[in-house]
């Protein structure tokens, strides 16, 4: 047995993302699941699974308090950081093929922006993903994301000649589609110059290279295929999911090759288990926490060869109207950082038609990725119908 | 010695640790070798990947290597090291097959490439705690 085409994301809500919502954590989970339950059709009751974030800010426990929920029969966290959303979808399909539970609500929310977890410097330090890198790195001053990431980039420049004003590309077409959005913290277009001119975070890695920190929540229910038919929404299947995690998961450091990441095995196994081509792929929502990782994960995922990513975001491939649009919502670049669940959201919207202006025309297949932590992969391929 | 003006972060060794850090402490750079098989592993762990043997001991280093990648930061992430903007880190591919981060002394940016040779050299920065640096060899 698969998972293939097993299961379905039968629902999706999101609140406004922002840099200050005067809201807990708790409201903003509520809020967007509510808006995701509603959306699928279902009464709050009806949930009877939950994958937490693994910040476990949230628990399961508070949904049950707040729905009413009589009898959950499964919870689970995906602890893989910004690979978790995508885990969660295969976490659940798998609980509900095997007959554990009908619908399974996976929310996300966060201050990242206002909170009093602190940014990210303070808080990955007390993440056990990163309790290698804690010892052994943080006291030589590689603390954040960014300063743990920019070596992958740098070897990645120095191998291939990619260039920043590549990187760039990642960060303009990102930034044109949050506008489009309409529920996007960023709002100004964004030029290469523009990215050019932005401060240096850790060389290579400009301002404009890096996330946002965000604050707001967005919440998906899956279902199985087969219930899929009889819901509220057209159905968005899932034709394939697959994790995977990098060699030296713990330590970029000590990777054999730093420039390939956990999602160059997922792909293949996803791909496969789908029975699509990287070609019949119309919309892809990459997981971009640097754009970086948005081209590296490009060419691990296989729509172009490695060394060959920093040409292949610089052709227009990757804006409206290119062969491959990504990130239509504005990512976490540009529309909010929530962790990827914000990714498959916008899939959803994508493959249902209800993308607005930066709708693909005739979306019916796409792929979502998540990346996490030192480089794990998560990659679902969905299609309506 | 000022230890309460030391503002960075601390590692938090560990028994299976430890041995990396006191070596330091003596100039040395250690790193961990089965005891059965005979490879060698960085960062230390509790089990050889290789055979699954539990037993290790700890081998001096030449502490010679060559660059694998670098960053230069430019934004604290953490108050410690605003004071040391910018700073170089290197990684660097140890002659023994493993590889270390640690930061730069005295190379100039101009000179940061992929297989430039650099040495480990020590750096007291606490009474209980010596960090390495890399320089060029
Ligand atoms: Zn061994």
């Amino acid at each position: 047995m698969s998972l293939k085409a097993k299961g379905a994301v039968t629902g999706v809500g999101d609140t406004r993302y922002s840099k200050n919502s005067g809201k807990s954590v708790t409201t903003l989970q509520m809020e967007a699941s509510l808006a995701a339950i509603r959306d699928a059709g279902l009464d709050p009751k009806e949930i009877d699974g939950i994958i937490v974030y693994g910040n476990m800010a949230v628990v399961a426990e508070d949904f049950i308090t707040n729905f009413g929920i009589a009898d959950l029969r499964f919870s689970a966290v995906t602890p893989l950081g910004g690979a978790s959303a995508v885990a969660s979808v295969q976490c659940a399909i798998a609980a509900i093929s095997a007959g554990i539970c009908n619908h399974v609500l996976i929310p996300l929310g966060r201050n990242g922006s206002s909170g009093a977890g602190g940014r990210i410097g303070s808080r990955v330090r007390e993440m056990p993903q990163f309790r290698t890198i804690g010892e052994f790195e943080m006291p030589m001053g590689a603390i954040a994301p960014a300063q743990l990431y920019a070596p992958m980039a740098r070897r990645h420049m120095e191998l291939y000649g990619t260039t920043s004003r590549q990187l760039a590309e990642i960060a303009v077409s990102t930034r044109h589609n949050a506008i489009l959005n309409g529920n996007a913290m960023m709002t100004k277009p964004l030029t290469v110059e523009d990215h050019q001119a932005s401060r240096m975070i850790s060389d290579p890695l400009r301002l404009y290279d890096c996330s946002l920190e965000s604050d707001g929540a967005c919440a998906i229910v899956v279902s199985s295929a087969e219930r899929a038919n009889d819901m509220a929404q057209p159905r968005v299947q899932v034709l394939s999911v697959a994790e995977a995690h990098p060699d030296s998961p713990s330590a970029i450091t000590q990777r054999p090759d730093m420039t390939r990441l956990g999602i160059a095995k997922a792909a293949p196994r996803a791909f496969e288990m789908a029975g699509v081509t990287h070609k019949d792929i119309q919309v892809a929502e990459i997981y971009d926490c640097f754009t970086y990782i948005v081209m590296c994960q490009l060419e691990d995922l296989g729509f172009c060869k490695k060394g060959e990513g920093g040409p292949f975001v610089a052709s227009g491939a990757i804006k409206l109207g290119g062969k491959l649009p990504i990130n239509t919502h504005g990512g976490l670049l540009s529309q909010a950082h929530m962790a990827g669940l914000n990714h498959v959201v916008e899939l959803v919207r994508q493959l249902r038609g209800e993308a607005g202006k930066a709708q693909v025309k005739d979306a019916k297949l796409g792929l979502v990725t998540g990346y996490g932590d030192m480089g794990d992969g998560t990659v679902a391929i969905m299609a309506r119908g | 010695m000022t230890e309460t003006t030391y503002m960075k972060p601390l590692p938090e060794a560990s028994p299976d640790t430890l041995p990396f850090w006191k070596s330091l402490q003596d100039g040395k750079l250690r790193i961990q070798a089965c005891s059965a098989c005979g490879k060698l592993r960085h960062y230390p762990r509790q089990v050889c990947p290789y055979c699954y043997s539990m037993e290790h001991k700890w081998v001096e280093a030449k502490g010679t290597g060559t660059i694998h990648s670098w960053t230069t930061a430019h934004h604290a992430f953490h108050p410690g090291f605003k004071g040391e903007l910018p700073y170089t880190l290197l990684t660097v591919d140890l002659a023994e097959g493993v590889r270390m981060q640690a930061q730069a002394r005295g190379i100039a940016a101009g000179k940061l490439k992929i297989g430039l040779p650099v040495k480990v050299a020590f750096e007291i920065a606490t009474r209980d705690l010596t960090l390495p640096v890399f320089v060029s060899a």
